[in-house]
């Protein structure tokens, strides 16, 4: 705004006066009014449009006109709205040559009714009743996405799923091999910080050596499993989503369904067994890299002797803890295939859904991990394991 | 009772048209697109719809090829009636027919020769070596030989629509609805894809429903049409677009096919 007060107006900026004469409103309009140079304000016209009684006819003077662009038309075409609206006899004649002719050109093709979005705001009731019937269609729509995978599943089982086998190989390693150094990395640094917060408070009893216990504990229990969740719902959700979104876009989904293949089968069927398969196995080594975690920290920082650390680890950390970590990460297997696989076969034809399906499907995974884990938990607890 | 009644298969005679179209309304959610749509493809027909652009006519091959149902009436095949079969008949009666998309929609991660052989291995008990020679011999039909073992993403637009025809023609259909098939292509391959049509209607006896706005092709090729008036939402005539431009009095139609000259 200063910028704009302390500038000198160039001698060519945009101008108008705005004459009234026997009830004939006349825009007299000078400079160069194009994009560049801020316009005069449009309200003064439309009031004076809007006046009652409205002014009896409409006329331009751009003699002084040096040049304009298309904003200069969007402002004659609100100007012309409103007089048409008031019922104001207009006089194209005055405008500079072109744009009237440009001005009939917009005018021609009548808006077409009922295409335009209404963009008025519903009253709260119905907007919470509009938010009650979506949630309603999305569950349907989770339920049959989820019908429609147990068929293909099962068609797996009885050896009829029709997808390829190469294209399986592909991502199987997609979502193993290629997932080792994040995953490496993440799991090695979840260790060391598991030791470190454990080993502040243990040292002050000496009794260092129970950060295996807690790191082999942790790591193996939940953390690995949840670690490599979240890595594969950002990494391999969000890539399934968007695949899956772009053959959307591209047609190829139907071109797929016409040549009588099962959508369901064909591509997501393969992601499903992928990450199923992959996710334990990924689990199992991020595991064992948060233990070599814990092992720097307590060998390194607290002194202890490598092989105490080990063994401590592998006496004091039971079995059950591992079997329950596996059980977590194929859980969480199935609910990141199926979060991005689902928002991908649902999504829109543009790239924007594209987009949105691939925030939605990480959002997705990972609330989904976080609910999965609160309920496993305390179904252990349950049972007591 | 209805149902089994219009899916007994009346014994396919010469006559029986190979698509009838019967007080067909499309509508996504309430916004109906087009209605009362009624229409007859014969066997053999290069079959036309125009119309206007957003009038529903990639739509309607939606519905016609059994990728969106109708709001109403009914799509008829000489095996029956496609919305009223059971799924797997439905498959059966589509199992005949190929389509060539506006996108071309060609698997983005095979390459052209396995793009067209994926249905071949799916439907055929051919071996690997014959699947590949045939592949070979669609994409050379289409002038693509020597690009089976290049990807969607590494061949121009053009291309993509010429494979896709390849693919839509790799079952053999009796029926291949191509949706734009022109559009994208300089003025001289679109002349030669107009000439592939009329070849292959030639040599396989094939039914053609294109969709295209294009007046060069629609007087070349076909016999046979129809208009979706964007205004009305429904359709206005059907019948030899050169008889049409001839002899009909519809405005919007004469509008159309003369470039708005008239
Ligand atoms: N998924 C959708 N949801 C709602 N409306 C849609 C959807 N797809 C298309 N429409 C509407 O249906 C109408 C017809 O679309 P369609 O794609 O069939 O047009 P078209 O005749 O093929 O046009 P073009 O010649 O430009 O390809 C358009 O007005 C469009 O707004
Ligand atoms: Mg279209």
């Amino acid at each position: 705004m200063t910028y704009q007060k302390t500038q000198t107006a160039p001698a060519d900026a945009p101008r108008r006066e705005i004459l009234t004469e026997n009830g004939i409103l006349t825009l007299r309009l000078t400079g160069v009014w194009r994009k560049d140079r801020p316009f005069p304000d449009i309200q003064p016209v439309l009031a004076a449009l809007a006046a009652t009684p409205p002014p009896k006819a409409l006329r331009f003077d751009t003699a002084g006109v040096a040049g304009w662009d298309s904003l200069f038309l969007t402002q004659c075409r609100a100007i012309l709205a409103l007089a048409g609206e008031r019922r104001v006899d207009v006089d194209l004649s005055g405008l500079p040559d072109g744009t009237a002719s440009l001005l009939e050109l917009a005018q021609k093709v009548p808006e077409r009714q009922g295409a335009a979005r209404k963009t008025s705001h519903a009253p709260f009731l119905e907007r919470m009743g509009d938010l009650g019937l979506g949630l309603y269609q999305a569950t349907g729509n989770l339920l049959e996405f989820v019908g429609e995978m147990t068929l293909a599943c099962l068609a797996l089982a009885r050896g009829k799923a029709v997808f390829q086998r190469s294209g399986l190989v592909a991502l199987m390693y997609q979502a193993s091999i290629e997932a080792l150094p994040i995953v490496s990395l993440i799991s090695l640094l979840v260790g060391l910080i598991l030791a470190f917060v454990g080993a502040i408070q243990l040292s002050q009893f000496g009794a260092q050596i129970y950060v295996s216990t807690i790191v082999g504990i942790a790591m193996v229990r939940v953390m690995g499993a949840i670690m490599t969740g979240i890595i594969m719902a950002g990494r391999t959700g969000a890539a399934y989503a968007a695949e899956l979104g772009t053959m959307q876009v591209n047609e190829e989904i139907d071109a797929l369904r016409t040549f009588g293949f099962s959508p369901t089968q064909f591509l997501v069927l393969p992601r499903m067994i992928a990450l199923v398969v992959m996710m334990p196995l990924l689990c199992i080594y991020a595991d064992l890299m948060g233990i070599l975690g814990g092992f720097i920290v307590g060998v390194l920082m607290l002194n202890i002797n490598p092989v105490q650390y080990l063994t401590h680890t592998w006496q004091s950390v039971p079995l059950a803890n591992f079997w329950i970590g596996l059980v977590h990460s194929t859980v969480f297997g199935v609910l990141v295939a199926m979060a991005g696989c689902y928002r991908g076969m649902r999504c829109g034809r543009s790239a924007l859904a594209v987009g949105q399906a691939t925030t939605s499907a990480v959002v997705t995974s990972i609330l989904a991990i976080i609910i999965a884990t609160a309920i496993i938990t305390v179904a252990c607890n349950i049972i007591g394991v | 009772m209805d149902a089994s009644q219009n899916s007994a298969p009346a014994a396919p005679t010469a006559e029986t048209p190979a698509i009838r179209v019967e007080n067909l309304t499309m509508s996504y959610g309430d916004f109906v697109i087009m209605r009362d749509l009624d229409f007859t493809v014969q066997r053999g027909d290069i079959f036309i719809i125009m119309g206007g652009s957003g009038c529903g006519k990639s739509t309607l091959l939606r519905v016609l090829v059994g990728l969106k149902e109708p709001a109403a009436g009914r799509v008829v095949y000489r095996e029956g009636s496609l919305w009223d079969a059971e799924p797997e008949k439905r498959d059966q009666i589509l199992r005949r027919t190929g389509i060539l998309y506006q996108s071309g929609a060609l698997f983005s991660s095979m390459t052209l020769a396995e793009n067209i052989s994926l249905p071949l291995s799916q439907y055929t008990r051919l071996s690997r070596k014959d699947i590949r020679e045939l592949a070979s011999l669609k994409l050379a039909l289409v002038g693509l030989a020597g690009f089976e073992d290049f990807y969607p993403s590494e061949i121009s637009g053009g291309m993509c629509k010429r494979a896709g025809l390849a693919r839509a023609m790799a079952l053999d259909p009796d029926i291949l609805f191509f949706d734009e098939p022109s559009a994208g292509l300089d003025p001289v391959s679109a002349h030669l894809l107009d000439e592939l049509i009329l070849e292959l209607r030639e040599s396989l006896g094939a039914t053609f429903v294109v969709v295209t706005h294009e007046l060069a092709s629609i007087f070349a090729i076909g016999n046979n049409s129809v208009f979706l008036n964007v205004d009305t939402r429904t359709m206005t005539a059907s019948g030899d677009p050169k008889e049409l431009l001839a002899h009909s009095t519809d405005p919007n139609l004469r509008h159309f096919l003369t470039r708005g000259q008239e």
